[in-house]
C-alpha cells in the first residue's frame, strides 16, 4: 500500500463529506458572507407546488366595446401588477405570453382563491345622478385608501380625485343638492348618499363596509384602476400551503430513502468501485445542486422526478464504465489498465445514450409549460453533470485507488 | 444459456400480448384524460371533521356542477372534486356549499383550465412526441446506422403502446406530466438500447467472417446484460420510493414511468436488437435475390 496516495484519498473523501453536511445540514454559522452560500439547500428556489401559491393564465378577450391591442394589453400588465403589488407578495411573476395571455405566479400566499378573484375583479367605479347620467368614473380617482372614522368607528373608504375629477365633481353636486348620487362599483350600487351641499374640495367617502379587510379590498381594486379590458381566467393551479408543505415533505423523504438505496446497491455489488462512484453521486448531486441555485433554477414536483432521475442516469454511466472494467479484469489485465481501458469504451456508449435523452429533453423544454419545463431543465442540467462526474471524477477517484495499491484482488473491483 | 435471437418470435408474441389488449382498449374507451386535456375543475379539499364520501357527493351534486361520481377521497380527511370549467363564482358557490354543509374546509389544490388550453396542450403533447422521435432517428442515423434507428423507434413505440395502452385498460388519469413521463421513458428506452447497438457496432468491428450475425448479438446482449438489470434496479429504487412516498401529485407520473421503464428495458433487449436482425435478414434476402 502507498500511504501518500492513500492520504490524498482519504482527504478527498473526507472533504467531499464534509462539503456534503455543510450544504444540507445547517451549521448555525452566523457569518453572514458564509450564510449566503451554505446550506446550499435552503437557497433552491422553490415552485409553487412545493410552498403553495397560485399559478394563473389570464387571458384577455374582445368585446363590442373593447378590443384586445398591444397597448390594452400594456394597460392590463400594468393593472394586474399595481394589484399584484398591493398582495404584497414576494418574487411574483407577471410576463406575456403571446397577443393576449398574462402568467401570473403568486408564492406563498394565504387564501390563493381571492387572490385570484381580485387579481381578476374588474372595479369599475362610477357616481351617477339619479336621471342615470354618469358625472364621473374610475379614472378621474386619484387616489383610495381605507380608513376608520375617528368618532363612530365606522370602517370606510376615502376617495380623493384628480383636478379634473374634482372640477366634475364639484359641478355635479352644486347642481344636485338635496338629490341622490349613486355610487356604483362594476354596476352595482353601493350606496347612495343625498347631496347636502356642494362638494368641492374634491374629496368623497364610501362607507358602508363590514370590516377595514373589506374596506381595504375596495381600495385596492379603485386604486389600480379598472381592467382596460375583459379578462378570463383561463387556467388557474392554486396550491394551499397545507398540501404545498406536504408535499415537500414527502418528496424530500422519497428523495433520501430512493438515494440511500442506490448508495447501498451500488457499495454491495461493485464494492470498492461502488464506494467511489458513491462519493462521486454525492459530488454530483453538489454540483446539481450549485448550479440549481446559480442559475435560479425552480424546484417542482416534477423537477425533483427529474433530479431524480438524473441521479438514476448518473449511476448508469458508472454502471456501464464500472461492466467494462470487470471484463477487462477478467481479460487479465491489470488493474490500472482495465480501469483506463473501461473508461475509454464505455464513454461512446454513455455518450451517445446520454445524447439522445437530451434531445428529447430539450424538446420538451421548447413545447412544454410550466413545471413540464422544469422537468426538462432539471433533466438536462442533471445529464450534463452527470457526464462529468462519471467521466472525469470517477475516473480520477479509481486511478487513484489503484496507484494507492490498497489491494491487487480483482473481487474487491467487483470481479 | 438462452439465446436472444433464435427466440425473438416468442419475445414479439409476448410484447403483442400487451400491446393488442391496450390497443383495444385504446380505441373503443380512449384514455382517461384529465382536466389538462379536456378543461375542467378540480378541488382538493381537507374537512377539519371526518366527512363520508357520500356527503361530499351529495352536495358536489345539489349545485349541478357535473356529476358526483367525480368526488374521489385522497386521504382520511381529504376529497378530490372534479367538475366541468367553472367560473370564478361557481367555484366559490362550490366552497361555500361545502363549507356550510360539512363544516371547516380547507383548500389544498384547485386547478382550472380552460377548454382553450387544453386543446393546445393535446396538440403540443403529440408535436413533442413526434419532433423528439424524428430527432431520434437522425441522431442513430448518424452515429450507427438507418436500420439501427428504424429498430431504436420501434422499440420505442412498443413503449409508448404499452404504457398508454395499460394506462387506458385501467383507466388511470392521464394528465400533462403523463406526457412528460412518456418523453422521458422515450429518452429511457433510446438510452437502454444505444448501449446495447453500442456493444454491438463495437463487436462488429472484429466480427470474423463466416460468424453468423444473430450470434454476434446475443453475445453482446449477454455482454451488456448485468448493465442492463443494474441499471433498470437502481431507477425502480428511485421510482418506488417516490410512488409509495411521494405526493398524490406525481402518483401517475411515477405510475407511468414505472411501467414504461420496465417496458423500455424489456424492448431494448428483446425487441430492438432482434427487429434489427430481422431487418438485416431481409436485407440480405433481397440482395440475393437480385444477384
Amino acid at each position: 500500500m502507498k500511504w501518500n496516495k492513500v492520504l490524498i484519498l482519504a482527504a478527498i473523501l473526507l472533504l467531499v463529506a464534509a462539503v456534503a453536511v455543510v450544504a444540507v445540514v445547517p451549521l448555525g454559522v452566523k457569518n453572514a458572507t458564509w450564510n449566503k452560500y451554505f446550506p446550499v439547500v435552503k437557497d433552491v428556489n422553490l415552485g409553487l407546488d412545493l410552498r403553495g401559491g397560485v399559478h394563473v393564465v389570464l387571458e384577455a378577450k374582445d368585446t363590442p366595446e373593447a378590443k384586445v391591442t398591444p397597448e390594452a394589453m400594456r394597460q392590463l400588465r400594468a393593472v394586474i401588477e399595481n394589484r399584484v403589488n398591493q398582495f404584497g407578495v414576494a418574487e411574483p411573476v407577471i410576463q406575456q405570453q403571446g397577443e393576449r395571455r398574462l402568467i401570473v405566479e403568486l408564492a406563498g400566499i394565504k387564501d390563493p382563491e381571492k387572490a385570484v378573484n381580485d387579481l381578476v375583479k374588474v372595479a369599475y367605479l362610477e357616481f351617477k345622478t339619479m336621471d342615470g347620467k354618469t358625472i364621473l368614473t374610475g379614472a378621474d380617482l386619484k387616489d383610495a385608501r381605507e380608513a376608520k372614522d375617528a368618532t363612530s368607528g365606522a370602517v370606510e373608504v376615502d376617495l380623493e380625485f384628480t383636478p379634473a375629477g374634482a372640477k366634475k365633481f364639484a359641478d355635479a353636486t352644486t347642481a344636485n343638492v338635496n338629490k341622490q348620487i349613486a355610487i356604483l362599483l362594476d354596476g352595482q350600487v353601493l350606496q347612495a348618499p343625498t347631496v347636502q351641499e356642494p362638494i368641492l374640495n374634491g374629496r368623497a367617502r364610501i362607507t358602508g363596509y363590514r370590516s377595514l379587510d373589506e374596506a381595504h379590498t375596495i381600495a385596492i381594486l379603485l386604486r389600480s384602476g379598472a381592467l382596460p379590458v375583459k379578462v378570463d381566467v383561463e387556467e388557474k393551479r392554486a396550491v394551499g400551503p397545507a398540501l404545498g408543505a406536504d408535499s415537500l415533505a414527502k418528496s424530500k423523504h422519497a428523495a433520501v430513502v430512493g438515494t440511500v438505496a442506490i448508495l447501498v446497491f451500488m457499495l454491495i455489488y461493485y464494492r470498492l468501485p461502488g464506494l467511489i462512484a458513491n462519493f462521486a453521486l454525492l459530488v454530483y448531486a453538489l454540483i446539481v445542486l450549485f448550479i440549481y441555485v446559480g442559475m435560479h433554477v425552480t424546484m417542482t414536483l416534477p423537477g425533483i422526478a427529474g433530479f431524480l432521475l438524473s441521479l438514476g442516469i448518473a449511476v448508469d454511466a458508472n454502471v456501464v464504465i464500472f461492466e467494462r472494467i470487470k471484463e477487462e479484469l477478467r481479460a487479465g489485465k491489470s488493474i490500472g489498465a482495465a480501469i483506463d481501458a473501461g473508461f475509454k469504451r464505455g464513454f461512446v456508449a454513455v455518450f451517445d445514450s446520454n445524447a439522445t435523452t437530451v434531445l428529447a429533453a430539450i424538446v420538451l423544454y421548447y413545447l412544454g409549460t410550466g413545471p413540464i419545463r422544469g422537468f426538462a431543465v432539471t433533466l438536462i442540467i442533471g445529464i450534463a453533470a452527470s457526464m462529468f462526474t462519471a467521466i472525469t471524477l470517477t475516473r480520477w477517484l479509481l486511478r487513484l485507488v489503484a496507484a494507492a495499491n490498497i489491494s491487487k484482488n480483482p473481487r474487491v473491483y467487483g470481479a | 444459456m438462452f439465446h436472444f435471437i433464435k427466440l425473438r418470435k416468442y419475445w414479439y408474441i409476448l410484447s403483442l400480448a400487451i400491446i393488442i389488449p391496450g390497443l383495444f382498449s385504446l380505441m373503443v374507451r380512449g384514455l382517461n384524460l384529465g382536466i389538462d386535456f379536456t378543461g375542467g375543475n378540480i378541488l382538493e379539499v381537507r374537512f377539519t371533521q371526518q366527512v363520508t364520501i357520500d356527503r361530499v357527493r351529495q352536495v358536489v351534486e345539489s349545485l349541478d356542477l357535473g356529476s358526483g361520481r367525480n368526488v374521489q377521497q385522497s386521504g382520511e380527511r381529504d376529497f378530490i372534486i372534479r367538475t366541468r370549467p367553472l367560473s370564478q363564482e361557481e367555484n366559490d358557490k362550490l366552497l361555500d356549499a361545502l363549507r356550510k354543509n360539512l363544516g371547516q374546509t380547507t383548500l389544498l389544490r384547485s386547478d382550472h383550465v380552460g377548454p382553450v388550453i387544453g386543446r393546445e396542450l393535446t396538440r403540443n403533447a403529440l408535436l413533442a412526441l413526434l419532433i423528439a422521435s424524428v430527432l431520434m432517428v437522425v441522431y442513430i442515423t448518424l452515429r450507427f446506422e438507418f436500420k439501427q434507428g428504424i429498430a431504436a423507434i420501434i422499440a420505442l413505440l412498443h413503449d409508448v403502446l404499452v404504457t398508454t395502452g395499460i394506462f387506458s385498460l385501467f383507466q388511470f388519469e392521464v394528465d400533462s406530466a403523463f406526457v412528460a413521463a412518456l418523453l422521458t421513458i422515450i429518452g429511457y428506452s433510446i438510452n437502454d438500447t444505444i448501449i446495447i447497438f453500442d456493444r454491438i457496432r463495437e463487436n462488429m468491428r472484429v466480427h470474423r467472417r463466416g460468424e453468423e450475425l444473430g450470434e454476434l448479438i446475443n453475445v453482446s446482449l449477454w455482454q451488456t446484460l448485468t448493465r442492463s438489470i443494474n441499471t433498470v434496479l437502481t431507477v425502480m429504487f428511485v421510482l418506488l420510493a417516490l410512488y409509495f412516498l411521494g405526493g398524490t401529485t406525481i402518483k401517475n407520473f411515477v405510475l407511468a414511468m414505472l411501467i414504461g421503464v420496465s417496458s423500455g428495458a424489456y424492448s431494448s433487449i428483446f425487441n430492438a436488437s432482434p427487429l434489427w436482425y430481422d431487418l438485416k435478414m431481409m436485407e440480405k434476402k433481397k440482395a440475393l435475390r437480385t444477384a
